[in-house]
């Protein structure tokens, strides 16, 4: 069967249109028998409205509980070159930046081990490498490493942590995302390749409150850039925008959520001391409007996916943190956090779901964290209060 | 007894090594930038420097040979510095804005398609589906590529009221956390997983696979002398964990597996606080390789988004201000028990106001 190209009519549909064609991208590779069977077993999936893989079986490299997913065919007589089709995570530099070098080497290295298929980027923000077979698994490994790449996260680990292009390449970022990714990478290499942990534990760092890596919904712990004093303003350049055609008054200041801010024809004034610091204005006029100058980041625990208890975003837990390395106060946090989710979550229990179980109140002070009402969308509505002084009894006896 | 030197935990490169060099002189150091067309941005330094960046769509599946062709790119019009966004972009970053179009003209003959900056529909973040994952209810890159080649002048252009986030998931684990996309296509099961009884004995243990279930939906049970499980069909929710550790408990159907739509999710601060997407259609079949219905639904939501809202509304705001009566009645989708949740904490979804338009 892989000996030769299969007829795919159903896939060859889809490489018309004016959008790049993965199916066209697999045949690139299509020299391998490898990726012949993957066309025909994907051919069958689109004949038969079904998918044709299995999860699962303990595969990896030595010493790691994370990193790569197993991945079975269950037509393994019919299309044997994909009988095993794992995939590698491999971590991404911070903010995605490459030299065609280093490109090169990634690819020379999946040429001699894989498909030659890969995702840039997966969900998570990896470099996936995308179908070896178990033998492969280790060699693959061993030039990654020699030439400085590591394996990203899976299971119940660390996920391999992600960030926007930060102070790279952008004037909004209020905190440098990309040493702040990587120094918490570094750090934490042993639970990110070694599931020991409930379940997943993700960080994304977002320079600015419009969080371009979707912290807010994506991340156990978000950590999104903010400021604490005064947008500043280049009083100018606004009337350089209001000559240029922007409505300074429908555009910015009746779209201000809190209606901050007032425009004259001449000048716009803010008032700061009620600005939320959501971006509107700053995104519409980014050559009049900058971030102020004392800048942080907020810190929001517990996002994830509807599985298991329904989804979540991240909810406030340090209104304002300075994001200097070696990010001590962050670090401290996280491992409050894992030591009391460690010790009492359940199997596969995201700490978002954690804390909803437990309580946030109950959660803050078994990690040391004084209750703020930043933290709360609105105090509670009900009067079914929990009083400590049973608790305090308790434990005097 | 000489062991060769294994090397492990290292992480990732310093991402230091992998900048370019007017971005190591202006690091934090950016004044503002601007979008001088579809695609182009460019920053520009306190230092009065200029970074011009050139984005292409990219499929998100690439085979080495492109990103081979990529790194040419990269050595002839950037001295070799490249890089990819969170969705599935990729970027040239040039100090030269005179190759700008030449780079253009040369990604465009590769097949990838300069655009997704700005009020824009830019790269659909998604799953691998029918490509690579066990427990898919449709395949991903076929639905993108199917809405991406109809939505393609929202790509290249810049024609809508606000940015318009759009993504996919395969199943409900959300690999792609498209909960908060102002679009979100998402793969779903409908029914319980069938059992192959003769099977399971042989390849999967019953108690991972009982405690596997986030509803306790699946009991161990004897059945034909065999050691199995039963499922309680009325507490399953589809969600395929059971066929993560045990194949012989089938979750994928190749007859009523489908698609549902969400609309109006966020993720950034901008005006209104983040929101979850909410459900607009719950079911569209599956219907491979162009998913038409899936691409008519989701083309006339987006019509009907950029006729109706105003300027730096996202979808999401515009249904705020219009109201949920409103959208069904502007997009012609008809509303069903199914739009009603009756998960936790329903109670806080429904309406408990007279403030209706009549």
């Amino acid at each position: 069967m892989s000996e030769k190209n299969r007829a795919t009519p159903l896939l060859d549909e889809l490489e018309k249109g004016p959008w790049p064609s993965f199916v066209k991208e697999i045949k690139k590779e299509s020299e391998r028998p490898m990726v012949r069977d993957l066309l025909g077993l994907l051919e069958r999936s689109y004949e038969e409205h079904i998918g044709h893989w299995k999860h699962g079986g303990l595969v990896g490299v030595m010493g790691y509980g994370g990193g790569v997913i197993g991945r079975y065919s269950d037509l393994p007589e019919e299309f044997p070159e994909i009988a095993e089709f794992h995939t590698y995570r491999v971590n991404q530099p911070s903010a995605w930046f490459y030299t065609s070098d280093a490109l090169r080497t990634l690819c020379d290295i999946w040429d001699r081990h894989g498909s030659g298929l890969t995702n840039m980027h997966g969900s998570t923000g990896d470099i996936i490498f995308l179908g070896s077979k178990t033998e492969a698994l280790e060699p693959c490994f061993a030039d990654l490493t020699e030439a400085g790449f590591d394996l990203g996260g899976s299971g119940s680990d660390v996920r391999t942590p992600s960030c926007c292009v930060g102070p790279a390449r952008c004037e909004w970022a209020c905190y440098d995302t990309l040493e702040a990714c990587y120094d918490i990478t570094q750090t934490y290499q042993d639970e990110l390749h070694r599931p020991a942990f409930p379940y997943k534990y993700k960080f994304k760092f977002a320079g600015c409150p419009n969080d371009c890596v979707a912290s807010i919904a994506r991340s156990d712990m978000s950590v999104i850039g903010t400021w604490k004093d005064n947008i500043q303003i280049d009083q100018e350049q606004v009337r350089e925008y209001a000559a240029g055609g922007t409505d300074i008054e429908a555009e910015i200041c009746e779209m201000c959520p809190t209606g901050c801010i007032t425009w004259n024809g001449e000048q716009l004034v803010i008032d700061n001391s009620e600005c939320v610091k959501c971006m509107h204005c700053i995104n519409v006029m980014p050559r009049a409007l900058k971030p102020g100058k004392e800048r942080g980041a907020t810190i929001l625990i517990g996002a994830k996916a509807p599985i298991i208890g329904g989804a979540l975003l991240s909810s406030v837990f340090v209104p304002f943190l300075e994001m200097e390395p070696p990010y001590e106060d962050l670090k401290e946090l996280a491992e409050a956090i894992w030591d009391f989710w460690g010790e009492y979550g359940k199997n596969r229990e995201r700490v978002g779901e954690f804390i909803q179980r437990v309580g946030l109140g109950n959660f803050l002070e078994e990690i040391g964290l004084d209750p703020v009402p930043e933290m709360v969308a609105h105090p509670r509505t009900n009067p079914y209060i929990f009083f400590d002084e049973e608790l305090e009894e308790d434990e005097d006896e | 007894m000489a062991v060769a030197t294994r090397k492990t935990d290292i992480g990732p490169p310093n991402y230091k090594q992998f900048l370019p060099p007017i971005i190591q002189k202006n690091y934090g150091k950016w004044a503002y930038h601007e979008i001088p067309e579809p695609g182009v941005m460019v920053h520009v330094a306190e230092s009065g420097d200029k970074l011009y960046t050139v984005r292409a769509g990219t499929p998100r599946l690439l085979a080495i040979t492109t990103i081979r062709a990529f790194a040419d790119l990269a050595d002839r019009y950037c001295d070799g510095y490249i890089r990819w966004t969170s969705r599935h972009n990729v970027e040239f970053l040039l100090t030269d804005p005179s190759k700008i179009p030449a780079l253009k003209k040369d990604l465009e003959e590769l097949g990838f398609p300069v655009g997704g900056t700005g009020n824009a529909i830019s790269s659909i973040v998604h799953t691998q589906g029918w490509v690579h994952c066990h427990s898919a209810a449709t395949d991903a890159s076929g639905v993108v590529k199917s809405l991406m080649d109809e939505l393609f002048p929202h790509f290249v252009n810049m024609d809508l009221p606000a940015k318009l986030r759009v993504a996919f998931a395969c199943c409900l684990n959300m690999c792609g956390a498209v909960h908060c996309s102002d679009i979100a296509v998402l793969g779903v099961h409908t029914r319980a997983p069938t059992i192959d009884h003769d099977e399971l004995p042989k390849v999967c243990e019953v108690p991972t696979l009982v405690s596997s279930c986030p509803t306790g939906a699946i009991r161990p049970a004897t059945v034909d002398g065999n050691a199995s499980v039963e499922i309680e069909e009325e507490q399953c929710m589809y969600c395929g964990n059971c066929y993560t550790v045990c194949p012989s408990v089938k979750i994928n159907n190749a007859e009523t597996d489908g698609i549902s739509i969400w609309v109006g999710g966020k993720v950034s601060n901008a005006r209104s606080e983040p929101k979850f997407s909410k459900l607009a259609i719950p079911y569209l079949p599956n219907n491979p390789p162009r998913w038409p219905e899936v691409v008519e639904a989701v083309v006339n939501i987006v019509n009907v988004y950029a006729q109706n809202a105003r300027k730096h509304e996202r979808l999401g705001e515009w249904i705020d201000r219009i109201g949920w009566p409103r959208f069904f009645e502007l997009t012609g989708i008809p509303f069903t028990k199914y739009h009603i949740d009756d998960f936790k904490h329903a109670g806080e979804t429904y309406k408990r106001s007279v403030q209706l338009k009549h």
